[in-house]
């Protein structure tokens, strides 16, 4: 089960020795500026992306404490201040459009530059050369590009907050961005900076994709073949596919948005020949894929973690490894479930309603053997094994809405509601966030060499499971009895719901108090973090290193032997 | 790596390769997102996807009306205009009863109340859509530019027949009348040459 491979001894004098000899050089730092600022190494960059990632969850999350506390009641609360605050003027339509430019960002925010980066950035440039056995990704000097990429995307975003927009300052297009809306309906710059952002956020991590795709296929350790790959890598190849081959057409698609815009083309006015449906088609080509692309990246961590605390190899790792590609090629083919209310014929919404149902079989595939590596497993629950498990539950309820919307004639009745909103949270906001604090809470201790609290990992993990499920749950509610997503008035019937959702922002901020006060007690005072603080169940590459690794490891590489076959997973007793 | 350079340099000409490989996918799905456009066009055009209409030569036509079989179809005619454009444009007669596979003509009533001259563009579908595919033009002003000098008042024309094949579809079974609509947008200036005079 130990992945202690003969080659691995150099590690460890690494780690020991601290700049005596000649052969110490691996933690050899550069100074503040060239290390943080021009960083070319993987495990820097995957800190900056954390920390990137946690203060744009910071706005994000703010951004929907905002929304939450004007929807606590029917009528306008707050908004007029708001859009005074912003530089707007006094009037209705005004604060309205305040409204729209809350759910643009909320929306932008969280999937460009909260889940993106966290998944992909932070832990997959921390964990994938460490568990393919590489001494850094394949191209550390672009890696560092595609990070400051992505902060530019995030002040560009920014930047079109205080800029005029059409009715108010700001871009109030929602993140879908459709034309007409965002073409002949915002006026002002704020629609081209949020447009700019997500070119600058999407060239990022093509470059991210690009530079994924080589480590994996080019430097994994001798011996570590495809299928002998932890799954979190499988995961993040997977992924970098779907970056690869989805992001390049919303660039197009936005870019024909530009020159609708600002050059005269027509590409989505049908005055000049051009169809705004076109619009929904690319947007979606790469939206679906896009939301496989924010969860493939948690269910590898998942796998990992159920493994690692059910002390057994993950059940059916083939199997597992290839939903995931299956899930990423099917994902490409059913994005008009987006569009059911467009004007689809009868047979094309037959075939999307059925495509879209087929991908419930290999993310069935992934639940069920998730729960068949636990059963029978020696579990420890753990801090990273309850918030996956608390993953496995919730994913499953967004997934079983999902299967209910896939129907095209549910649809119909369900679109736009805030059962769409309540399901498409419950896979991010509860599946992709408890995934991504699973991961945080298991490889905390291996990138910060401390240990965390486990008592406020599990306050942490309890009050947000509560908080979320009190936000989303009622908003099932709130949809099947008619009420639409993107207003911040509604009629007096929904009030009691919408309050309850409301009181359960306030229980998921408060959590997150916890979790805060967890990362400054482990800084300041946590325990130190032995090279493998979970146990015999941790058997990938990462937990022979020390915590934290040396600032350059694996100059010898491991050799993978027979031994550390993840699928049949024999213990390595001999 | 460094004391081994050879290595070093093999693996790194191996990573470049291996990269721009994934970056020419990227181009290429950029490449896909602009071919999108004109193929989605021809895609419509086709199909008949999304009401889009079909075109027809006098010889299809004809080809069409040997096949009439003498049943009937109501055709209801809608026209509209944006807010922005200050022309006036009515159907004729709002319905009319067609033979199936028989040309018929049908007339638009455009009129330019603004003080200039004020260039418009036509867009037109069919509903319900599956309708599309066998709504068929000889002849029509659609999308074509047209200028109106201010108070001019045209007549459009539009020459089309209904396919007789619509009656062997199981999912025009129940139609009972197709509606042709008809949009005149205000043509932006300068106009775009490139955009105009397919159908």
């Amino acid at each position: 089960m130990a992945t202690t491979a003969e080659g691995f001894d150099a590690h460890h004098d690494q780690g020991h020795g601290h700049g005596h000899d000649a052969h110490d050089h691996a933690d050899h730092k550069p100074g503040f500026f060239a290390r943080w600022f021009m960083s070319t190494n993987h495990k820097d960059i995957g800190t900056m992306y954390l920390i990137f990632a946690i203060i744009a969850g910071i706005v994000g999350g703010a951004i929907s404490g905002i929304m939450r506390v004007e929807l606590a009641e029917p009528g306008i609360q707050y908004l007029q201040w708001w859009a005074q605050f912003m530089g707007g003027g006094n009037d209705l339509n005004t604060a309205l459009h305040m409204w729209n430019v809350f759910i643009t960002a909320h929306g932008l925010i969280m999937v460009f530059f909260m889940v993106m980066p966290a998944m992909i950035g932070g832990f997959g440039n921390w964990f994938v050369p460490l568990m393919i056995g590489a001494p850094d990704m394949a191209f550390p000097r672009m890696n560092n590009v595609s990070f400051w990429l992505t902060v530019a995307g995030f002040f560009s975003l920014l930047f079109s907050l205080f800029v005029p927009g059409g009715t108010g300052p700001g871009a109030g297009t929602g993140w879908t961005v459709y034309a007409p809306l965002s073409t002949s309906g915002s006026v002002g710059p704020a629609v081209d900076f949020a447009i700019f952002s997500l070119h600058l956020a999407g060239a990022g991590s093509i470059l991210g994709a690009t530079n994924f795709i080589t480590t994996i296929f080019n430097m994994r350790a001798p011996g570590m073949t495809l299928h002998k790959m932890p799954l979190f890598v499988w995961s993040v190849l997977v992924t970098a596919f779907l970056l690869l081959l989805a992001l390049p057409v919303l660039a197009a698609a936005i870019t024909m948005l530009l020159t609708d815009r600002n050059f005269g083309t027509t590409f989505f006015n049908p005055a000049g020949g051009g169809d705004p449906v076109l619009y929904q088609h690319l947007f979606w080509f790469f939206g679906h894929p896009e939301v496989y692309i924010m969860i493939l990246p948690g269910f590898g961590m998942i796998s990992q973690i159920i493994a690692t605390f059910s002390k057994k190899p993950v059940f059916g790792y083939l199997g597992m490894a290839y939903a995931m590609v299956a899930i990423g090629v099917v994902g490409f083919i059913v994005w008009a479930h987006h569009m059911y209310t467009v004007g689809l014929d009868v047979n094309t919404k037959m075939y999307f309603t059925a495509a879209t149902m087929v991908i419930a079989v290999p993310t069935g595939v992934k639940i069920f053997s998730w729960i068949a590596t636990m059963w029978g497993g020696s579990l420890s629950f753990k801090s990273p094994m309850v918030w996956s498990m608390g993953f496995i539950f919730l994913f499953t309820v967004g997934g079983v809405t999902g299967v209910v919307l896939a129907n095209g004639g549910i649809d119909d009745n369900l679109h736009d509601t805030y059962y769409v909103v309540a399901h498409f949270h419950y896979v991010l906001s509860m599946g992709a966030v408890f995934s991504m604090f699973a991961g945080f809470y298991y490889w905390f201790p291996k990138m910060s060499g401390r240990m965390h609290s486990e008592l406020l990992s599990h306050l942490h993990f309890w009050t947000f499971f509560i908080g979320v499920n009190v936000i989303f749950f009622p908003q099932h509610f709130l949809g099947m009895q008619g009420m639409p997503r993107r207003y911040p008035d509604y009629a007096e019937a929904f009030t009691f719901w919408h309050q309850v959702s409301t009181y359960g922002y306030y229980i998921m901020a408060g959590s997150m108090v916890f979790f805060f006060v967890n990362i400054a007690y482990a800084l300041l005072a946590g325990k130190k973090a032995a090279a493998n603080p979970w146990g015999e169940g941790a058997t990938t590459l990462e937990w022979t290193l020390p915590s934290p690794p040396p600032y350059h490891q694996f100059e010898t590489l491991p050799v993978i032997t027979d031994a550390h076959d993840y699928h049949d997973h024999r213990p390595v007793t001999a | 790596m460094a004391t081994l350079p050879p290595v070093a340099d093999d693996a790194a000409r191996r990573n470049l390769r291996v990269g721009l490989m994934a970056f020419a996918g990227a181009l290429a799905m950029l490449g896909l997102g602009y071919a999108s456009v004109p193929l989605y066009r021809l895609f419509c055009q086709v199909t008949g996807f999304g009401g889009t209409t079909m075109q027809a030569t006098e010889s299809d036509a004809a080809r069409a009306a040997t096949l009439a079989t003498g049943q009937k179809i109501s055709i209801r005619f809608d026209a509209s205009v944006p807010a922005d454009m200050p022309w006036t444009f009515h159907p004729s007669a709002p319905t009319d009863t067609i033979t199936i596979g028989e040309r018929d003509i049908a007339t638009y009533v455009a009129r330019n109340l603004g003080t200039t001259p004020v260039t418009g563009m036509a867009t037109f579908n069919v509903t319900p859509e599956q309708a599309g595919k066998y709504f068929n033009k000889i002849q029509c002003f659609c999308f074509t530019e047209q200028t109106l000098q201010p108070g001019q008042e045209v007549i459009m024309p539009v020459l089309y027949y209904v396919d007789p094949a619509m009656l062997d579809d199981p999912n025009m079974q129940g139609v009972e009348q197709i509606t042709l609509s008809y949009t005149f947008h205000r043509a932006k200036d300068p106009v775009n040459p490139t955009s105009s005079g397919t159908n």
